[in-house]
């Protein structure tokens, strides 16, 4: 247990540091940022200046190095755009993002759970038929297309629910429900495969012939041993909301990082940039660490040896 | 006596009702209360999916007729909520591998726990030590650390144990095995055999015993079945049959067995293949590979011939086999 | 019972004809991506308009069964008076092109790297396959805007985006097939017999891995189609005056109260071409891939 912990942590740190190497390169690709920083009545005096302060005169791998002690303390420079600090900036709007993805992931679950496990218990029925209709509509849809159906039709045509902001409950309804039938079609179909894998094991076939009642072997047998690959699924699935957030943030003006990174991109706001992707990245790869863990304890294999 | 379990023209078939598979051919059997039956043939001979018509699990697409008559109810007529209250209490079954019979992530205790509850109906599940109680009759050792294990971390003699322990909780009137000791290393596979002589005299119940190791059924049973592509070919007392096998499958089953003379160990293996199901020959389907067969045997399915006290078979030639 | 099984018996002439492993293909969805790939390579020989004549005389003219719509332009004009069809034909050329593109250039490069991975193993195994997790250690949309701040946007920025997003998941699946086949007997004899190294990675594992990369590169058509149009709608993508149908979109929003047939189409153009390939790559998958390991 604690070598598998040990190895995990060890494999996620080298995973984050060649990210860091990944997202210096990209930064040096966009060229020297002092032409966009400095104004242009400054002297070539103040321009060395900012290249020396920054490091940007030293050789390369020097400039990874103080890139890397920077962004470890959280410093990734000051926006060009509101002269703050990048990191700052960014760190305000995770709030947002994390209660839009975790209120999407709950409408994910709510949809794609039940779905799956009807349509593993009712093989070849009209149910099983519709559910993988519904799933293979919903990874097809592109959220930016959903979000504006549903703001066409229940914020325009019918008044019930705003488009954008960002506050009251009621403003998560179209951006939650957008996001989360996205992921609930994917969550549908790994639930309906791993019903279907566990209600055909042999255990199963046991407690069945012990007389075991069907909503005990289904919801206490089957679907513990399913919901194995299935957390492992919904952690890896809300990080990957994370991601989806940008264009959901975007169609909903929702003041989250997904928002925050595509207005820095449209104004090469390179450290907001930066700061963004490192902070979800981060991010991403917790998630998938501690499902990781949980997976370990949810599995008496893994934690008794 | 009245046989506590009553089969008459039992079919099952698979597969398109236009071109069906018939898994399981117009089988008569009786089985006696306290009775062990051991079910014998290869794989593919309808012996397992006969079990599992008697139990009613198999896939719904297998269409089964006949009738299946159970301490006086009839098996095959019950709805399916009646079915399952039967089973566990008055018939139970143990399945082929110990090793993924058992719930991966709850404890021993946990799932013989479980079984106490739904099945007893004296409440034993709700009295501490049930489970306990049920380990120690299946002789598994250290029972009061073995409730707190979880399956991966017993052998498979263990969890066999386990199994026939959970299986038979309730005292079932009949229990079925299949395949119980295939699984199983030759060494535990003899303890699991006298925990069914035990089962027996303890809870008093019948036993059916489905397995294609003869050795088994000769130690253990009191009576044998020998079934060929789905159908029972004979059928007799278990020292008799093994004694002087009259059909000539039953006899190269046996002969198939190693036996050793001397320094040498012979073994005859069955020339020929197990038949497909699907395209059955008129007539028995043992005659393509039968040493003895006449034409006969080839164009008409033989009809039922008694040969002794309870010894009966289904062979052309089943005068001349004596 | 498997429909596969062949010689069951059933004689040369009462066998019945079936599909085999994965059932009935998919006839609509194909039908649906040969229109669209004849659309992308041929469409402008078929549409009068061109997709950026302006008609200021025409501007959100609705589709023709609508009071208002005219014959000439079937699916209504944008708030430029530009014909909806013609832009979305134009927009079919370039959402799959980059996707094509990016499938088989990032499935190129992720064979080479998968195989070079597989095959040497040791130090270059490590390497490669530590750079692999770093490239999907994000949300593919969050790794494509990474790139994008760094190259820019237009078609060719995009299909370069797409790629680096792209190739390490071939790297990843080729990678783990060769490990497996290099245990098999042909590829040990080839050894033996003293091929080179390059020369059994090339003759005899490639071949092997073949059908699961083309399994895989169908299905990531449908993803790229959408990580395209995402793009394209964030105005990180395509930029005017090429026609993509997530430009398109992001357009037509503006309009959506009064002209909703703006944004209706290219979704549905979207929707259509993803869930066809995706179809078409399922029923690919299940019919040779049935240990599900895509």
């Amino acid at each position: 247990m604690g070598r598998f912990i040990l190895t995990r942590l060890w494999q996620t740190l080298i995973t984050l540091l060649l990210l860091t190497v990944l997202i210096f390169i990209l930064a040096r690709l966009t060229g020297d940022p002092t032409p966009l920083v400095m104004p242009s009545e400054a002297t070539d005096a103040d321009r060395n200046f900012f290249r020396q302060q920054y490091g940007l005169d030293r050789p390369i791998h020097e400039q990874y190095v103080i890139f890397l002690r920077n962004a470890l303390r959280g410093d990734f420079g000051i926006s060009f755009r509101y002269r703050e600090p990048a990191f700052g900036l960014v760190i305000a709007a995770i709030g947002p993002t994390l209660q839009l993805a975790g209120v999407s992931m709950l409408v994910a679950m709510m949809l794609g759970l039940p779905l799956g496990i009807v349509a593993a218990l009712r093989p070849g029925s009209w149910i099983a038929a519709a559910v993988r209709a519904y799933a293979s509509l919903g990874q097809a849809i592109p959220t930016f297309w959903s979000g504006l159906m549903l703001i066409l039709f229940l914020s325009i045509t019918l008044p019930i629910f705003p488009s954008s902001g960002y506050g009251g409950p009621e403003n998560f309804v179209l951006p939650a429900v957008t996001l989360g039938f996205y992921a609930s079609a994917s969550i549908a179909m790994l639930t309906w495969a791993n019903m279907t894998e566990a209600l055909r094991s042999d255990f199963v076939q046991m407690e069945r012939v012990l007389g075991i009642p069907p909503r005990l072997i289904v919801l206490k047998h089957a679907l513990r041993n399913a919901s194995l690959p299935i957390v492992t699924y919904l952690g890896l699935q809300f990080g990957l909301l994370l991601g989806g957030a940008v264009v959901t943030e975007r169609v909903f003006a929702w003041p989250g990082v997904g928002q925050m990174l595509v207005d820095a991109i449209l104004n090469r706001d390179y450290p907001v940039v930066q700061a963004a992707v490192m902070m979800t990245a981060v991010l991403f790869m917790m998630i998938n660490l501690m499902v990781d863990l949980l997976y370990a304890v949810l599995d008496p294999r893994v934690s008794r040896s | 006596m009245e046989p506590l379990l009553a089969i008459r023209g039992l079919n099952v078939r698979f597969g398109p009702s236009e071109r069906p598979v018939p898994a399981v051919a117009d089988v008569d059997l009786d089985v006696a209360p306290q009775e062990i039956v051991g079910i014998a043939g290869e794989s593919g001979s309808g012996k397992s999916t006969l079990c599992g018509a008697i139990m009613r699990t198999l896939v719904r697409t297998a269409r089964v007729s006949g009738e299946v008559m159970f301490s006086g109810r009839s098996l095959l007529t019950l709805n399916d909520g009646e079915m399952a209250r039967l089973r566990g209490r008055e018939l139970s079954m143990v399945l082929q591998n110990p090793m993924t019979s058992l719930d991966p992530l709850y404890t021993i205790g946990n799932q013989v726990e479980e079984v106490l509850r739904e099945r007893r109906r004296d409440g034993a599940g709700l009295r501490p030590g049930g489970a306990i109680e049920v380990l120690r009759r299946v002789h598994l050792t250290a029972p009061e650390l073995r409730v707190r294990q979880y399956p991966h971390q017993l052998s498979g003699g263990m969890r066999q144990r386990v199994l026939v322990g959970m299986a038979t909780a309730a005292a079932p009137k009949l229990l079925i095995a299949d395949e119980p000791t295939t699984a199983l290393d030759a060494s535990i596979q003899d303890e699991i055999l006298i925990l069914f002589r035990e089962l027996r005299e303890t809870a008093g119940s019948a036993v059916i015993i489905v397995t294609h190791d003869l050795s088994a059924i000769r130690r253990l049973s009191d009576r044998v079945v020998v079934m060929y592509a789905g159908r029972i070919v004979e059928e007799g007392p278990t020292g008799e049959v093994f004694r002087a096998p009259r059909h000539p499958y039953t006899r190269a089953l046996l002969a198939s067995l190693p036996r050793i003379e001397g320094d040498e160990v012979h073994l005859e293996p069955i020339p020929g293949q197990v038949p497909d199901l699907a395209s059955l020959p008129p007539g028995c389907a043992f005659a393509a590979r039968c040493p003895v067969a006449k034409d006969i045997c080839r164009g008409q399915r033989p009809p039922e011939s008694v040969v002794a006290d309870r010894h009966r078979l289904f062979c052309w030639r089943a005068e001349e086999t004596a | 019972m498997s429909a596969t099984s062949e010689g069951s018996g059933l004689g040369p002439f009462r066998r019945r004809f079936t599909w085999g492993r994965g059932g009935r293909p998919p006839i609509v969805a194909t039908t649906i991506c040969v229109i669209l790939v004849i659309a992308a390579l041929a469409g402008r020989n078929f549409i009068t308009l061109a997709p950026d004549e302006v008609d200021f005389t025409a501007i959100l003219t609705p589709p023709v069964w609508i009071e208002g719509g005219s014959w000439e332009h079937l699916l209504g004009t944008d708030q430029l008076g530009r014909d909806m069809l013609s832009r979305l034909v134009a927009g079919a050329r370039i959402s799959l092109l980059t996707a094509c593109a990016a499938v088989i250039a990032g499935g190129t490069i992720g064979i080479a790297l998968g195989l070079t991975a597989g095959y040497l193993g040791g130090l270059a195994e490590a390497v490669i396959m530590r750079v692999v997790d770093a490239f999907l250690a994000l949300p593919f949309i969050l790794m494509a805007l990474a790139f994008v701040a760094a190259l820019g946007t237009g078609v060719g920025n995009i299909i370069i985006v797409m790629v680096l997003t792209n190739w390490a998941r071939y790297a990843r699946l080729v990678r783990s097939e060769v490990v497996l086949i290099k245990q098999r007997d042909f590829v040990l004899l080839a050894r033996v017999a003293g091929l080179n190294r390059r020369a059994i990675a090339l003759r005899h594992i490639l071949p092997n891995v073949l059908t699961s990369i083309l399994v895989l590169a169908i299905l990531d058509v449908g993803r790229a189609i959408i990580l395209e149009s995402s793009l394209s709608f964030l105005g990180l993508g395509i930029q005017p005056p090429d026609v993509s149908w997530g430009l398109t979109l992001a357009e037509g929003r503006t309009y959506m109260t009064v002209a909703w047939w703006l944004t209706l189409w290219p979704g549905v153009a979207i929707v259509l071409a993803v869930m066809s390939f995706n179809a078409v790559g399922e029923w690919l998958k299940a019919r040779f891939d049935p240990r599900g390991q895509l």
